[in-house]
């Protein structure tokens, strides 16, 4: 025993003990931490989007058009992609915060010297993963029905990373806010499932009337699914350059919300 | 002189009152809070084994959780290795191992998971030789590929502790360490933090079994209702009630001290 590590006298400086940094370990944390369930996490919302694809694709196939030649199985997959990646960027970083704090683990985290930048960082970087996993195996998924084609591929990978990094953010954000798990359930029942419903996954906002055309232009959401379909089709509802003006400026306004939150210590540190 | 290895300077703590309505914020009222630490100032030197005791309550988590940022101090500044715990804190986190008192553990991962995943936070990324020696001396080793959440309470203390202890800090924090634990892992978890100490670990530990105080620590501090009411060694300590025990002398100091108010409005 007196060979060991532990009786050496410990390194009692540590002015010169580099810090280097352990986002790489949180944000990997956070990938496993989806990856051990991924039945939960990958299969169940892929299985979601194929039923969807079934039953909607099956019944109204034939009864809408939306952008002239385009059947509408091939409108609906972008669309049902876009809110596979919606929500499970979001489920990501607001349950891993949410279960980390009621059962008290998130201090291990709030313990080592990972800053607010990082910490921020390694959830929505692992959230955009999930997504981006989950949309592709919806993608894969959707080779069953038909084979989907990509006209700009540019565009559908900078919608998939910007709307799925703020669904992370927003995510962190009700996972800080959340104190319980029935209030985020409330803010995915009463937020997220909303604005994804009600902003084109199913259809096109041109044919709603006038009224809820104009409301649609004020959900952020509205742009991620348009702008990414535009990249499958070459064809949208509003021009891909204005909404990836709009959803650059949401994530930019949220991100500087949470970081701020982050650094405030709000509900981390009291 | 060296430089100390913890330091409380004027340190006070005021949770806010959790009663606060949205209209309190609004109109500008505030309800007086409640003040759990207050202007305490403390010094404990590099190598020391230091007690801090005192009732539940009297404030000695909060103090614990300011240094190790857990919880931002209304007043005062705290400082570990000469690093202030806010404005260093990379420095100041880097140099301190705390063992929280709440048995808290992640489901989701197995004992080495744990331990590679806290190492990884601190930037260490090679770090199987000192995690399977931390393992080793706490009796996990054939615990390491099981999960959290099968290991009995005794085990996923042990487990606490060697997080506590996986990037080799020279101060850590022990935060009643032995709530529940049965006499065999209280004795082993014991040599254990001895021998660190020997090595040259700054040892700060709260308890309630003063036993345990009396045997291990060099100089203890008495908390009450937030203040510092008694502050010398052991040995000292001991000789105040004519060395009838650590227990009597803390019953002792409690009692002579007027009953502050507590949770005075700050």
């Amino acid at each position: 025993m007196s060979t060991s590590t532990i009786d050496t006298p410990v390194v009692i400086t540590v002015s010169d003990v580099g810090i280097s940094s352990g986002f790489r370990t949180l944000f990997y944390k956070e990938l496993l931490r989806f990856w051990k369930v991924s039945f939960q996490t990958i299969a169940a919302p892929v299985i979601t989007a194929a039923l969807y694809l079934v039953v909607f694709a099956q019944v109204l196939q034939d009864r809408i058009n939306v952008y002239g030649e385009i059947p509408y199985t091939a409108f609906l997959i972008p669309g049902l992609m876009m809110m596979s990646m919606l929500q499970n960027a979001f489920s990501n970083p607001s349950s891993s915060l949410i279960q980390s704090r009621v059962t008290g683990n998130l201090v291990f985290v709030l313990l080592t010297p990972i800053s607010h930048r990082e910490f921020f960082s390694a959830y929505v970087f692992a959230a955009v993963v999930r997504g981006i996993v989950v949309g592709s195996a919806v993608w894969l998924i959707s080779f069953f029905f038909l084979s989907l084609t990509i006209e700009h591929i540019g565009w559908v990978l900078t919608f998939a990373v910007l709307a799925t990094s703020i669904m992370g953010v927003l995510g962190l954000i009700a996972g800080l806010y959340c104190e319980k798990f029935d209030q985020l359930s409330a803010f995915q029942n009463f937020l997220i499932m909303p604005a994804t419903f009600l902003s084109g996954v199913f259809y096109s906002i041109n044919s709603l009337p006038p009224f809820w055309q104009a409301v649609s232009h004020w959900n952020p959401i509205f742009y991620t699914i348009d702008g990414f379909r535009y990249g499958f089709f070459g064809l949208s509802d509003t021009s891909p350059w204005k909404s990836l003006v709009v959803v650059s400026f949401v994530l930019i306004v949220l991100t500087w919300l949470a970081l701020r939150l982050l650094a405030s210590g709000y509900k981390l540190r009291t | 002189m060296t430089t100390p290895a913890i330091r409380f300077d004027h340190i006070s703590k005021t949770y806010a009152s959790s009663k606060a309505t949205w209209r309190d914020r609004f109109s500008g009222v505030t309800k007086p809070g409640f003040l759990a630490v207050s202007d305490v100032s403390l010094e404990i030197e590099q190598g020391e084994f230091f007690g801090l005791l005192g009732p539940n309550g009297a404030g000695k988590t909060s103090l614990i959780s300011i240094l190790a940022g857990l919880c931002l101090a209304t007043e005062g500044q705290a400082f570990v290795y000469g690093y202030n715990v806010l404005s260093d804190f990379r420095l100041a986190r880097r140099a301190l191992g705390v063992v929280p008192q709440e048995l808290v553990y992640d489901p989701f991962f197995t004992v080495r998971e744990t331990l590679r995943i806290q190492s990884g936070y601190f930037g260490l990324n090679h770090n199987d030789n000192w995690i399977d020696e931390i393992l080793s001396n706490l009796g996990l080793t054939d615990k390491a590929d099981t999960n959290m959440r099968s290991l009995s309470g005794g085990m996923k203390r042990r487990v606490l502790v060697a997080q506590a202890l996986v990037h080799r800090p020279p101060v850590i924090v022990l935060d009643e360490p032995t709530a529940g634990v049965d006499v065999d892992l209280r004795r082993s978890l014991w040599e254990f933090i001895s021998r660190l100490n020997k090595a040259g670990h700054t040892i700060l530990l709260t308890t309630h079994y003063l036993e345990e105080a009396e045997a291990l620590c060099g100089r203890i501090a008495m908390l009450k209702s937030g203040k510092i009411i008694a502050l010398d060694t052991t040995q000292a300590l001991l000789a105040r009630v004519g060395g009838a025990g650590l227990e009597e002398a803390f019953v002792h100091i409690m009692k002579d001290t007027p009953q502050l108010a507590k949770g005075t409005p700050a």
